[in-house]
């Protein structure tokens, strides 16, 4: 089958998959206190169900979802509630956590739900995600189960499973493939017995073809399934690249997947979804990748959810050189932290520690109008003249020039002989926009 | 470890090529032109070269120097309008000449307007301009071999005899320094394209719309032979290939970089049938870098997943 790509987009210059590609998951336990953010999802932020010195057990609810568009948070570890208060993310917020003093014996909750995945109804299974406290791992955390039920349900014609992994460095997903592929073709049945004209689609980077065999190979002669080859590209696992490369539909920042009847998850939400309903279980435990050229032996972890981030790099042996920069997420899309004590939340991927900071050792210099910037836009704005815009503020025109079409990927940056910072000028002037936007304006 | 790491909005990596190494390919891709008009004219135009290249960096750096600037030398920039002011001189032009058009080309086309990046003309290409200007007889009287004479496309002009093809492709004939070898020229070019320094948008369009233009106006008609000199002739190839593709002064869209391409090839062929020179590629070039701002006004892309502008923007697609 030929390889299905997009227009634009860029070839990072180290992959850095090879450092951590044929390591093994591995599970992690950490052994020191674990915040729980009551927020790791886009929507309200889930409204505490316990109170300090409660005692808690993994799997059980200490955040009730409140809203729609909200999830719940369960304790990854069982121990006893030391505190409620506001810690600083790996995002720089102050987000309102849940502190657990681990007792270190990992006691579960008991299951009390014994019943069948295919005597469900689309209901009950679509409550089971919800209870799961489930969200969008690759990064964005948008609540599943808000995805899951589109007001066009009966029209959705492919459930595609983003499994482009198209960040550097990042091998979650990968793994996650390699290691378990019947699980994740066990999930995704799940989702689709739920769409009755959907097609199960699984896209997965040409760099992966060992995961794109072993998946064919559990597939037989299916129909309902199909596994299709991308051509390894950033941001090819963009929502928008990705419906593009695999149905050839388009959509723009104000549509949703649904409106071309396309639901879009991420490989490791599969994982969490056949948990949640087969195995009853709610969604507190993650893969992480922890790599970089910094870290003594890159690996990938799967994590209690709310494990201390300085915890999980000691475990991946500590530094063997001083990093400069600490990235939660991919190189080109994740945010840099200043330091390590911030938790492990549902859509950190990946820990990525650099001896050096690519960043500072280039200094912005003139634009030099190369068009390089307009050729890598995978939404086909002009990332020059834009910046220019959003520097001088003038919003009416940053909007009539397509700015909120920016999914701010990061390539015009990444690519920008001149060194300029492109993506942060037209990510802070979006984010301004938006938030008047929301302000009632 | 010290306590706080860097942070920085994302991307986080940065991709190796920076200006100066775009500068740098640009001033390897002009050496196989540079070498052959050396070879071709003599060591008046080695001194020349240097000359010129030496003078723009140092007017870019005391200007920057005494306007309490960044000096932005290391960027190769200079050194490049140097070395292509050089190009389109004759051999044996006056140094003192020369220095001027550099003053001219790098102080008042560039610096003036903010330095690289901000200038809306073709550095170059305004000193040239305003070379022929002032000093006109200078700038079109050609020796070769100790003979004054015509160029190639000035006897084509005149007489409508087209001079040898062979020659002229390899460059053994009367003109500036850099635009007699076409060969040279290409071998440049290919090196551009290839490492993807250059659009071929430009230069392709701009080369067969010319071509379009000569075959349907020029005194020649659909004659291959006279279209061929027409295009190895003066400083076409140099042009398209080295001076219309200056970012700067060149559209940032790809529609953009299309109709500049044709407008060049429109207005070179109409200064060089109709006017009274024989060349046309400066003006054409710097008639268009000035028309940059409204085509690209009008060749704004689309956004992925939008409707095109002239249908209405934002409108969900149909289902």
């Amino acid at each position: 089958m030929s390889i299905l790509s997009f227009k634009g987009g860029v070839h990072p210059h180290n992959d850095g998959k090879a450092l951590s590609k044929t390591r093994p998951i591995e599970d992690f336990e950490p052994k020191g206190e674990i915040v729980i953010p009551l927020s790791q999802h886009i929507g309200t932020p889930a409204a505490p169900v316990v109170k300090p010195g409660d005692k808690v057990l993994v799997n059980q609810k200490i955040g009730e979802s409140s809203g729609f568009i909200s999830a719940n948070v369960h304790s990854s570890v069982s121990g006893t509630v030391k505190k409620i208060e506001a810690r600083r993310m790996a995002s720089g917020n102050k987000v309102m956590c849940v502190v657990i003093d681990n007792d270190n014996r990992y006691n579960e909750c008991p299951i009390t739900d014994f019943r069948k995945a295919s005597e469900m109804s689309d209901k009950e299974k679509l409550e089971l995600i919800k209870e799961a406290g489930i969200v969008g791992m690759g990064g964005a955390g948008f609540p599943s189960h808000v995805k899951l039920s589109p007001q066009n349900k009966e029209d959705i014609e492919y459930i595609i499973v983003n499994g482009a992994e198209c960040e550097p460095y990042l091998t979650s997903d990968y793994r996650r493939m390699i290691e378990n592929p019947e699980y994740l073709l066990e999930g995704l049945r799940i989702v689709l017995s739920m769409f009755k004209k959907a097609k199960g689609i699984i896209a997965i980077e040409d760099n992966k073809l060992d995961a794109v065999i072993k998946l064919k190979k559990l597939l037989h002669h299916d129909k309902d399934i199909e596994v299709r080859t991308l051509f390894t590209k950033y941001p090819q696992g963009g929502e928008r690249a990705l419906i593009y490369a695999v149905t050839g539909r388009k959509i723009n920042s104000s549509m949703l997947p649904a409106d071309v009847k396309c639901i879009v998850h991420n490989v490791d939400t599969i994982f969490a979804i056949r948990n949640a309903v087969i195995n009853k279980k709610p969604l507190v435990t993650r893969i992480v990748t922890v790599t970089g050229d910094a870290v003594k032996r890159p690996q990938n972890y799967k994590v209690p959810i709310g494990t201390n981030i300085r915890e999980l790099v000691e475990a991946a042996g500590g530094f063997k050189k001083a990093p400069e920069k600490i990235i939660s997420g991919g190189p080109m899309m994740g945010t840099a932290i200043y330091n390590l004590d911030a938790p492990i939340v549902k859509g950190t991927s990946s820990i990525l520690a650099f001896t050096k900071d690519e960043v500072r050792d280039s200094e912005p210099s003139s634009c030099i109008n190369c068009g390089r910037c307009v050729s890598v836009c995978p939404g086909r704005v002009v990332p020059a003249r834009l910046s220019v815009m959003a520097e001088h503020g003038d919003k009416e025109a940053f909007i009539k020039n397509n700015g909120m079409e920016c999914c701010e990927c990061g390539c015009c940056s990444y690519i920008c002989p001149a060194k300029r910072n492109l993506t942060q000028a037209i990510k802070s002037m979006r984010q301004d926009i938006l938030a008047e936007r929301k302000g009632g304006k | 470890m010290s306590d706080l790491l860097n942070v920085s909005s994302n991307p986080h990596v940065r991709d190796k090529r920076t200006t100066s190494s775009i500068m740098l390919s640009v001033i390897l891709a002009l050496i196989p032109a540079t070498a052959f008009g050396i070879y071709n004219f003599g060591y008046k135009a080695l001194v020349l070269v240097a000359v010129c290249i030496v003078s723009s960096v140092l007017f870019e750096g005391i200007y920057e120097y005494l306007m309490k600037q960044k000096i932005t030398v290391k960027d190769l920039s200079a050194a490049v309008t140097g070395l292509l002011i050089a190009l389109n001189l004759p051999h044996d032009f006056p140094i003192w000449m020369a220095v001027l058009g550099c003053g001219f080309g790098i102080i008042v086309v560039k610096q003036v307007f903010g330095g690289i990046g901000q200038n809306f003309m073709n550095p170059a290409l305004g000193a040239r301009c305003f070379l022929i200007l002032s000093f006109g007889t200078k700038m079109t009287v050609f020796t070769y071999d100790g003979v004054t004479g015509a160029t190639p496309l000035k006897q084509l002009k005149d007489t409508g005899a087209v001079d040898s093809l062979k020659s002229m492709f390899i460059g053994t004939t009367a003109g500036t320094i850099g635009e007699t070898s076409v060969i040279a020229i290409l071998i440049g070019a290919i090196y551009l394209l290839g490492k993807g320094i250059i659009d071929f948008r430009i230069p392709f369009t701009y080369i067969i719309s010319f071509a379009v233009f000569i075959g349907i106006f020029g005194e020649g008609g659909f004659n291959p032979e006279f279209i061929a000199a027409h295009l190895c002739g003066g400083g076409l190839m140099l042009g398209a290939f080295f001076m219309a593709t200056d970012y700067v002064t060149s559209p940032i869209t790809k529609v953009g970089r299309i109709v500049f391409g044709i407008l060049l090839g429109i207005l070179t062929g109409v200064f060089r049938v109709f006017g009274p020179s024989a060349e046309g590629v400066s003006f054409a070039i710097i008639f268009c870098n000035l028309l940059v701002p409204i085509i690209e006004r009008v060749t704004m892309p689309t956004a992925f997943g939008c409707k095109s502008r002239y249908l209405g923007r934002f409108k969900k697609e149909g289902n």
